[in-house]
């Protein structure tokens, strides 16, 4: 291939980062609806965008791109970055 | 109320290959025993993780295959370029070996056959994977819901499960993007708007619309459908793809 | 995400080892290869925290702001009219991956600096998606950083960071911000995207410095 296509789509779902986060919540997060703190726009997490395979976690707004979560287990320490999530909200609690 | 989303922690087990089959020239299916299995939903995946003598891991997470009715776990795995983990699990992996998995995950793309309405599948590739399970769960619970499946492959040797794509109240139509044998009665070619609009359940349906594939064919098949008229919140959509590295 | 990595913290033999499992092809050490990393071989991983932008190269420009006594703006024919450099490195990634010899081509940070006149000792370096990264201004001057838009004597893809991205290899790669559009100075160390995230102020890969504390 001399010109390459349109880059290879790296965007996931909350399928691929539903493992990794139960390990941290005992809630099953697929689950969740999350409000955007970018553009206030709330839906099912599963509707955000889940990248995967960079040093952390990266979950974004599909609205937006606006990074609601960021999660990593990396180095024996797990962190937690929810800055960008405004409210998480799970059924039946 | 007892939380619906709370579950019990989830941690590693070992499960026990029971056998290593063809399903197709680049795919595997895997059928483990697991002690103590919690049990699943038609749809969940699990996590499986591979460790090396010197203590490199490697992770991916894979679709059950099997129905929550089946004695065992069925995974079909794809061979992936450079895939280090389908690598290991289509071409090393042999029945009494052990692995290590954690699961079932994910509570957002299931079908638990309670659900009312008409199922619409529809599946690219591998992505037909978790649609075996909920199939599966169609019949053993001999359901009377109407499932459609719309079923997109590059040839007729990687259509998987094959023998697991009918039954009472199942219809499935099948869609070939390369080469097409003699004969063949499926369509030919890329799922497109017109293939949506003719081969699945109208929007009027109200059906619940389950997509599962490669991340392209998912956002193609997800806007047709709802520029077609279908409910976006009837849509659940599950994206695979490669990830971590080369 | 740690599904890759040789866990740095245990460093002990696991509870359990898959029969037959090695992982990708790991070459023999080499003396090039700091603490923690394998050698990738002739493969080329792609990480991306975000989607790939799509600027278009009329749209381009690489600014120079911040402290500074006056704002510097290059477009994209101005970059590419600057003195450029052909520069052989290798590059490690946190995610514990390196790869050797890796062909770039592009125009030195000194140059983009230029007669900038600034008391700043930090940059943070931004890019179109929203992405950041914090540098000492030390560690990207005196010819150790570039903006590049050639690797292995082809434009540099999207997926790469293109049209340019910042090369800085002595440095963990998420400090290479792709698809980098500037640069602001300042006399505070403002962190970047995984830097607020714990991951470490400077990254050096020889001490591995992959986290805070670390």
């Amino acid at each position: 291939m001399s010109t390459p296509p349109n880059p290879p789509d790296r965007r996931l779902d909350i399928n691929a980062a539903a493992g990794p986060l139960a390990e941290l919540f005992a809630v099953d997060l697929t689950l969740a609806t999350v409000q955007c703190d970018g553009c206030s726009n709330t839906t099912d997490l599963a509707r955000y965008d889940v990248y995967a395979d960079g040093p952390g976690l990266v979950i974004r707004c599909q609205g937006c791109d606006h990074v609601v979560l960021r999660y990593s287990t990396a180095g024996g320490r797990l962190r937690l970055d929810m800055t960008g999530t405004r409210l998480l909200v799970i059924p039946g609690g | 109320m007892a939380p619906a989303a709370l579950r019990r922690r989830l941690n590693w087990q070992l499960a026990e290959v029971l056998s290593v089959t063809t399903e197709t020239p680049t795919a595997r299916r895997l059928r483990l025993a697991v002690h103590d299995w919690a049990g699943h939903a038609a749809g969940q995946h699990v996590d499986v993780r591979l460790t090396a003598p010197d203590g490199y891991t490697a992770q991916r997470s894979y679709s059950i295959a099997s129905p929550p009715q089946a004695p065992h776990l069925d995974l079909v795995v794809e061979r992936l370029e450079n895939g280090e983990v389908s690598e290991y699990l289509t071409e090393e992996l042999r029945s009494g070996d052990l692995l290590e998995l954690r699961g079932p995950i994910g509570g957002y793309f299931v079908w638990p056959a309670t659900a009312a309405g008409p199922v619409q599948l529809i599946a690219g590739g591998s992505g037909v994977v978790p649609f075996l399970s909920m199939l599966g769960h169609h019949r053993a619970t001999r359901s009377e819901i109407q499932v459609r499946l719309l079923y997109s492959a590059r040839t007729e040797a990687d259509l998987i499960g094959t023998g697991e794509l009918a039954g009472p109240g199942i219809s499935t139509t099948l869609t070939l993007t390369r080469a097409v044998p003699p004969g063949w009665e499926g369509l030919r070619r890329r799922v497109d708007v017109t293939m949506l609009a003719e081969h699945t359940l109208a929007p009027e349906r109200s059906p619940l619309v389950f997509v599962c594939g490669p991340t392209a064919f998912v956002e193609t098949v997800a806007a047709g459908m709802l520029s077609l008229g279908h409910d976006q919140s009837r849509i659940k959509t599950e994206r695979f793809g490669a990830t971590g590295g080369p | 995400m740690g599904t890759n990595d040789i866990d740095p913290d245990t460093g002990t033999a696991p509870r359990f080892v898959s029969r037959g499992f090695t992982g990708r092809a790991r070459r023999p050490r080499s003396a090039r290869l700091p603490p923690g990393q394998y050698d990738v071989g002739s493969g080329f991983p792609v990480l991306s925290a975000g989607p790939t932008p799509n600027t278009h190269l009329s749209r381009w420009d690489f600014t120079v702001q911040g402290q500074v006594d006056r704002v510097r703006h290059y477009s994209w024919a101005d970059f590419r009219a600057l003195p450029r450099e052909p520069v052989e490195v290798d590059i490690h990634c946190v995610t514990s991956w390196s790869k050797f010899d890796t062909r770039w081509e592009g125009v030195s940070v000194d140059t983009l600096l230029g007669d900038v006149e600034s008391g700043a000792e930090y940059a943070l370096a931004f890019s179109d998606g929203g992405y950041t990264t914090n540098l000492p201004l030390a560690d990207i001057t005196g010819g150790r950083a570039w903006v590049v838009d050639t690797y292995d004597g082809a434009p540099l893809r999207p997926e790469h960071g293109g049209p340019a991205r910042l090369l800085v290899p002595h440095l963990y790669f998420w400090k290479s911000a792709k698809w980098v559009r500037g640069l602001v100075l300042g006399e505070v160390e403002e962190l970047g995207f995984w830097e607020r995230f714990g991951y470490h102020r400077y990254g050096d890969p020889w001490r591995q410095q992959r986290y805070a504390g670390d």
